[in-house]
This record gives C-alpha cells, structure tokens and sequence, in this order.
C-alpha cells in the first residue's frame, strides 16, 4: 500500500516523468509568440536550441532532421522565469543559534528532491536564488540553482552566479524569526541589530590586519617571530564580503533602516547585491538610484505586520520608472509558480509596459545574481531557458504549459495530464494480492 | 428577568436579519455609450444604463435619458455589476500579525453569538482598494473554534458599520479543521467524527432548549429553562433562516459535512473544499453550493496534482454546481477578480468565472434580488473599466454602490504622492 502511494505520488509530481522526458538538450519551439524581453517580440518565430544553448531566435528556423520540435503556434514563449529570492530545495532555512553565522553556506544543504522543485517549474520558473533565513542580522551565503527537477543538487548550482552573504534587519532579527525564539537575545531593536554587524565587520577588519600582518612579515627579509592568527571561517567569509568577493543582500523592510545599512556599507567599502522585500523602496528612490543597487520585491502581499503597513502595490513600477532595477521574488515554494501573475499586476499597479513588467521576472533578476550573460532573455548564445503559456504571460488567464531548462523539458503539463490519467486508470484497476503492503 | 433578557435577545435578533436598505441616492444618472455585461442576460456592445433613487430603472441598447439627468459618457469602456467577494476580514483585520488590529477570531469552540459586522472598521485601509477593483460587497465572516459565529454581507463603502451593512446576519460559520487529518482516518467512518458530534450535541442541545422554553411558554406554572447562550444564537440555523457555512477540505471531511447536513435538515453552503473534485458527484447530488477559498495556495496533498485547487471551481462548474469565489482575506481581498480568472486558466467556462464573482454569489447570500447583475430594480452596483474585469492590465475607470459614485483613491497613491513630493524638492 505505502509503495503504491509513494509510486502515485512520484508519478504525479514528475519525478518518474522528469527524466523520461528529457532527452538530451536539442530543442526547436515553432511558430510561437516569442517574448524575447530584450530584443522585443516575435509575433510568430522560433527558437532553436542546440546542445543547450540558444542558437537562434528567428522566423523559419530551419532545424536538422530528427531534433524534437514543440509546435507553440497560438502559444507564447517567454525566457525562464528567474526568482531572485526564495528558500525552496533546502534543508534548512535558518541557523539561529548564533546572531551571525557568515560562515553557514546553503550550498550544504541543497535537498534536490523538495517538492517546490516541481511547484516552481509548473509556474515557468527555471531559475532561483535560494536563500537563508532572516533570523539572524548576519545570516549564511545563498546559492543559485537551476531547478533540474530529478538531477543532483551539484548539476543545479549555478557556478557563474555571484556569491552573495544574506543579512536581515528590522523585525524579523530583531524577534529571532526562529523556532527556539522563547529565550530573549541581543539584538532587541534596531539599534542593536545595526551596532550588531558594525561589531562583526569592525572584527572582521580586525582579522584582516592581523592576517595582513602576519604574512608581511613573513615575507619581509628579517621577519619577527608571529604566531600565525587563528583561522576564522565566520570572519573570512566577512572578510570576502570587505575585499568585494561576497556581496550583500539585505533583508529589509523600512526606509529608515535600508538608508542606514547603505551608510554601513560606504563605511565599510562592502558592495549590496540587492536590497530585499523593502517595501518601503518608494520612500528613498533617489538614495537607491544614487547608490546603484536594485529591489527584490513583493507586488502586492503586504500589511503582513507592522513594518510591511505600507508596502504599496504602485512601488515597484514606480521605482522602475525612477530608474532603479527592480525584481518579483517569492519568499518561498508557492508563489514561485505565480511569479507570472505578479508581473501581471505591474500593468494594472503602475501601468508598466508589457516588456518593462517582464524584466522584473526574468533579466533583473539575472542582473540582480550576476547571471545575466547566460539567462534572463531569448537570445542566441544564451541558456536554452524557457517557459511557455497558453496567453500572453502577464494575463490573469495564462497558464504555463511547458518548462525547458538548458533544452531540455522539466514541466510538460500535457504529458503530466496523460501521466495522472494512466496512474487514476492503474490506481482504479483491482488491487493484486501480495506484493508490498 | 431571564425572560425578559431572551426576549430582548432575540428582538435584536430580529431587528438584526432584516435587510438593510441603503441611504438612497437622489439623483438621476445615465451611463451612456459603454458596452455593458449584465452577466444574466445577453452583453450589450453599448447602450445605457439608468440610475434613479440608487436602483438601476433601466438597461438596454436604446434606453430613453430623461431631463435633468446626470449623463456619464462611457464610450469604450465596459460596464459590469460590482463584484462579491464571498468570504473576506475586509474590516475585521488590519495588519495580520498584530493581534492588536485582528478581531475575526475569538477563543472558544461553540460562538454561534459571535457577529463580525460588529467588529466592523469602517475606515480599514483594505476596503478602498478591494473597491478599486470593482468589489462592492464583501461577507465579512469569522473563523476559528468550531462554530465561528456569523456573518454579514457589507456594501464596500460608508461612514459607520451601520451604514455599510447590507444583509445581517448571512450565515452561522463551522470551521472544521481538515489538513491535519488527512489520509489518516478509515475509508469509511461508521460514527460521525469528533467535530461533528461536538456539532451535532450542540444543535441537539439547542433544540431541547427551544423545545423546553416553548414548553414552558405554554403555562406560566411550568419552569423557565435556564438562559442558554449557544442555543439561542443557534436557533436561526435550526429555523432554517440562515445557512450554516461549512468550512471544509478534505474529501472524507465534505461527505461527512454532507450526510450531516442532511440528517439536521439545515441550509448549508461548502465552503472552502480543497478536494471537493475528489467528490464532484456528491456535492452535485447535495444541491449545495460550493465558495471557494483563496486559491494561492498549495494542495491539500500532492497527490492531489498540482492544479487541484486552480481546476476544482471547472470541475464542480461543469457538474452544475452552484460556484462562488471568496478572497479568505483583507489585505488581498482586491485579488478576487483574480481568482476567478485563475480558475478560467485551468477549465472553468470565462463567462462561468465572471458568474461567480456576481450572480453566483448574490444568490448564495441571498441577495439576488438586489444586486449580482445589471438589471432593472437592483442596487445600482456598477463597475466601468477599460477591459475585462478579470485581467490584471485592465484599469477600473468608476464604481457605483447604490447609485453613489464612489471614490477610488487608496493609500497606495496617498503614500506614493506623499513621497513623489521629495523629487520637487
């Protein structure tokens, strides 16, 4: 009976599937809609995909014999959908025993068989930076992924991605966003949280100097006798973030504290990634334009608590306008699939142009994570990356009908109906005796 | 004294379910040249839709303007009945996790005396933009325990609780917990399960009580039954004048909700019902209608498939269930024309959609009769846009609530102005 289950419940979410229908990275999408984001539109093209990587995007593309074609005529293709910001396909999401915690990696615990996987390439996503938690005001480095449902984690990593280091503020450090959260600790407030990672990189540079030290002096021809400093993974992993080889996202939620963590990060000479959720964003478009980072935002999920009172649904097409690099991102395993339907609505809150509203889903979010050059739109030389919906993706009747990652398909929602079909049919038939029970 | 104190009791109960009539409009209004979608009769490519006292006098291709009518021109836009949000916390929750701002849930499990329009704010920062989309009346509900309390259907604009209620009270709410136990119970269940027995002792407990007060009634020798607070708030469900409005899951869970309601011989509605396409051919037999909750959510299980919730609304549609859409929310409660199309993406009927988040919903609530299309003697709840009322890139132009012209400023562009103000300076 269990295996029976777990078969059915396997058979429906891909898993079997997955890899049946992946055959090799060769790849022709005919006469379809084609949205390439950043060279416009094609009203009827193709898209050929060889070896993985888009060879072209054009009309009447001629394909050798034997390649597998998709016939997407009435249908629009879009690029992959990238999030820049979610916490799926991981085991763990924050370690909260320790207020910073620079050195925990989510490479480490990558979990390759999460069902979110599945859930985000139902949705045309094909890409996401899985993150840490915000319990911790310096929290651990992220990991971008292709979502290869049915592969090994180490085939989904994204190597090109820049490595980046999560840090939170506001709330959620504040009330150790965490399950052992009875116990109080420091910090209480913002004030804290702030005067928290000053400490962390006024140590880290201090472990710099030391290190600094050392090895000069072992260099120098008549080098003083030192001690080696003790190594610190906490702090090297600091230490990349001052030499610029990590950058910084930040969890935040108000204007006030986002301004604040800006001046930290010119105090420190240290690069911001992105500021994350920010719902405040609107309040200080001239310092985020200034400072040249960008916004991973929610559209419109907001008056969750206090600090989220007004993050209006009109802030991201206005930051947009104002000239700041804004992205959709989900938070998580099911708005991950509904990405689509956030950029959506930046037609209706703002009136963004169909192009401008699909940035936000696909090239920023590539921008954003340092994996513009290989994903983010439909053009040649690019990862052969793409959704495809039966209307144009930014309506609220769309749906997405084919997922490729790299030429080959993760989501195939006519073979998954036939699936679930076959396995209601075999589920219906009469049980035989014996067997696993 | 007990006596009097349940008379005066359920007095105010009465005075409490009748409907309530808006302040009427004066004035005379046509919308002239839009194309116009009454939802229960064929679309109109344009024509006029007369407003006199709040109430819609006429609908039609060629309808006459009479003098000294305002006349609104509304060539190129398109004229649809204010959308029903069928299950909402419009005004009963401000920011979730302040429980300080949250009052649609209370301690306990039997409330049946709990009444949401009574914790009604007026000035939510929720109900303008849920208008701006075309919303103009929302059941505001309670959730919680087993049976939540009751609920009211409210117009999406007005000064005072009093003002904005429309129909009070709607339904008596069962929340009955499912996730939890799925999967894990016996296929087929002899004895009702834990909440509906706990259910069932209550209505039993209610009609001993009803029946020992009539009985006393009967002669001033016979002793008043003790003042008995669940049974005198149940008696309206047991009377048959209000639904009870089952929130519920899991498939087993719906067939249980089902029998139940059958054995009580009570009005219901299903609300919620995650797998109600596991059980398409009981619902359908049942005759009750199914309000959906939010459906940005994951399914119940996985094995569920997962569009469960996306292709459920087409499923049950199509058997010839009575659908409604409901947006389970106040933050996002501007997000129901949305459902709707969500469910259209996946196989429900377009027009079905649009249904249900009008028409459909009028007659669940029992309002029919005044508002959920645009017809002559309804509510003159009307919605002009540029598009389709469903789509995410159609701007919602007016909203009319009884004739009312109302406004569509929210905060989103009161805070985005407010700081616009820093580029000027």
């Amino acid at each position: 009976m269990k295996t029976r289950q777990l078969f059915f419940l396997l058979a429906l979410t891909g898993l079997i599937m997955a890899p049946a229908l992946a055959k090799g990275s060769d790849l022709l999408i005919k006469n379809g809609k084609i949205l390439t984001v950043t060279r416009g539109v094609l009203d009827r093209g193709d898209v050929l995909i060889r070896n993985g990587i888009i060879q072209a995007v054009g009309t009447d593309l001629q394909a050798p014999p034997g390649i597998r074609t998709y016939e997407a005529s009435g249908k629009y293709v879009m690029p992959g959908i990238i999030d820049s910001h979610t916490h799926i396909a991981l085991s763990g999401t924050n370690e909260s025993a320790d207020t910073d915690t620079a050195e925990v990696d989510m490479a480490d615990v990558l979990n390759a068989e999460d069902l979110s996987i599945f859930t985000a390439l139902s949705g045309g996503a094909t890409t996401a930076c899985t993150m840490h938690g915000s319990a911790n005001p310096i929290g651990g480095q992220n990991v971008v992924l292709k979502l290869k449902w049915g592969r090994p984690s180490q085939d989904m990593v994204v190597s090109e991605a820049f490595r980046t280091l999560k840090f939170a503020l506001g709330e959620n450090p504040k009330r150790a966003n965490r399950s052992d959260a009875d116990e109080a600790r420091y910090p209480q407030s913002r004030m804290g949280v702030k005067a928290l990672i000053r400490r962390e990189l006024l140590r880290a540079r201090a472990y710099m100097e030391q290190w600094d030290r050392y090895l000069a002096q072992k260099q120098s021809k008549n080098p003083a006798v030192l001690l080696p400093p003790r190594k610190d993974l906490r702090l090297e992993a600091l230490a990349d973030l001052l030499r610029g080889k990590l950058l910084a996202r930040v969890h935040t939620y108000r204007a006030d504290e986002t301004l604040e963590f800006l001046g930290l990060a010119r105090e420190f000479g240290f690069k911001v990634a992105c500021f994350e959720h920010i719902p405040e964003a609107f309040k200080i478009t001239p310092e985020l334009k200034e400072a040249g980072v960008g916004t991973s935002v929610f559209i419109d999920s907001w008056a969750y608590k206090i600090e989220a009172a007004e993050g209006i649904a009109l802030s991201a097409a206005y930051c947009t306008r104002q000239g700041i690099l804004v992205s959709l991102n989900s938070d998580g395993g099911e708005r991950i699939r509904r990405l689509f339907n956030e950029a959506g609505k930046t037609l209706r809150y703002g009136r963004l142009t169909e192009e401008e509203a699909l940035r936000l889903i696909t090239i920023n979010p590539a921008i954003q994570l340092g994996v513009d050059k290989i994903v983010g739109s439909l053009e040649a030389g690019k990862h052969g990356d793409l959704a495809v919906f039966n209307e144009h993706p930014l309506s609220a009747y769309a749906r997405c009908d084919l997922t490729v990652i790299e030429g080959e398909v993760y989501f195939d929602r006519a073979a998954y109906l036939q699936e679930r079909e076959e396995a209601a049919k075999r589920a219906k038939a009469p049980k035989q005796t014996g067997g696993a029970r | 004294m007990n006596r009097l104190r349940c008379c005066f009791i359920l007095g105010f109960f009465f005075m409490a379910s009748v409907l309530i009539g808006a302040e009427k409009a004066p004035s005379l209004i046509a919308i002239r040249g839009a194309r116009i979608i009454p939802v229960a009769s064929a679309d109109i490519p344009a024509g006029v839709i007369l407003i006199k006292d709040g109430l819609i006098e006429a609908v039609g291709p060629e309808v006459a303007i009479p003098e000294g009518a305002t006349v609104i021109e509304a060539a190129g836009l398109c004229a649809y009945p204010g959308l029903i949000d069928c299950y909402s916390t419009l005004g009963l929750a401000e920011i979730g996790q302040m429980p300080q701002t949250v009052d649609f849930r209370e301690l306990g499990r039997i409330n049946p005396q709990l009444r949401a329009w009574e914790a009604l704010r007026p000035d939510s920062m929720h109900i303008p933009i849920a208008r701006a989309s075309g919303i103009t009346a929302a059941l505001i509900a309670p959730s919680g325990g087993l049976i939540s309390g009751q609920s009211g259907l409210v117009r999406l604009t007005g000064w005072t609780p009093r003002e904005m209620l429309i129909k009070a009270p709607v339904a008596m709410h069962v929340d009955l917990p499912s996730f939890g136990r799925m999967g894990f119970r016996p296929a087929a269940a002899a004895e009702p399960s834990q909440p509906f027995k706990e259910l069932e002792e209550a209505f039993r407990q209610a009609r001993a009580y009803q029946k020992r007060k009539e009985f006393a009634e009967k002669s001033s020798q016979r002793a008043l039954p003790d003042f008995n607070e669940a049974a005198v708030f149940l008696q309206p469900v047991l009377r048959g004048e209000i639904p009870l409005w089952l929130s519920v899951h899991a498939d087993k869970d719906i067939k249980e909700a089902i029998q139940f309601i059958q054995r009580e011989k009570v009005k219901a509605v299903l609300y919620g019902v995650s797998q109600g396409w596991k059980c398409v051919e009981e619902i359908k037999k049942s005759g009750l209608p199914v309000v959906f909750g939010s459906l940005t959510s994951l399914p119940a299980g996985w094995e569920d498939g997962y569009d469960a919730l996306y292709r459920a609304p087409g499923l049950l549609a199509q058997a010839g269930v009575k659908i409604a859409f409901s947006s389970q929310s106040s933050s996002a409660a501007k997000d129901l024309p949305f459902q709707a199309a969500k469910a259209a993406a996946f196989g429900l009927d377009k027009r079905e959609a649009l249904r249900a988040v009008t028409i459909n919903a009028a007659e669940i609530l029992g309002v029919a009769d005044r508002m959920g299309s645009l017809e002559k003697g309804k509510a003159a709840n009307i919605v002009l846009t540029d598009g389709d009322i469903l789509e995410f890139k159609t701007q919602v132009k007016k909203v009319f609530i009884d004739g009312r012209e109302t406004d569509l400023e929210t905060i989103y562009e009161q805070l985005l102005e407010k700081f616009k103000k820093r580029e000027s300076r």
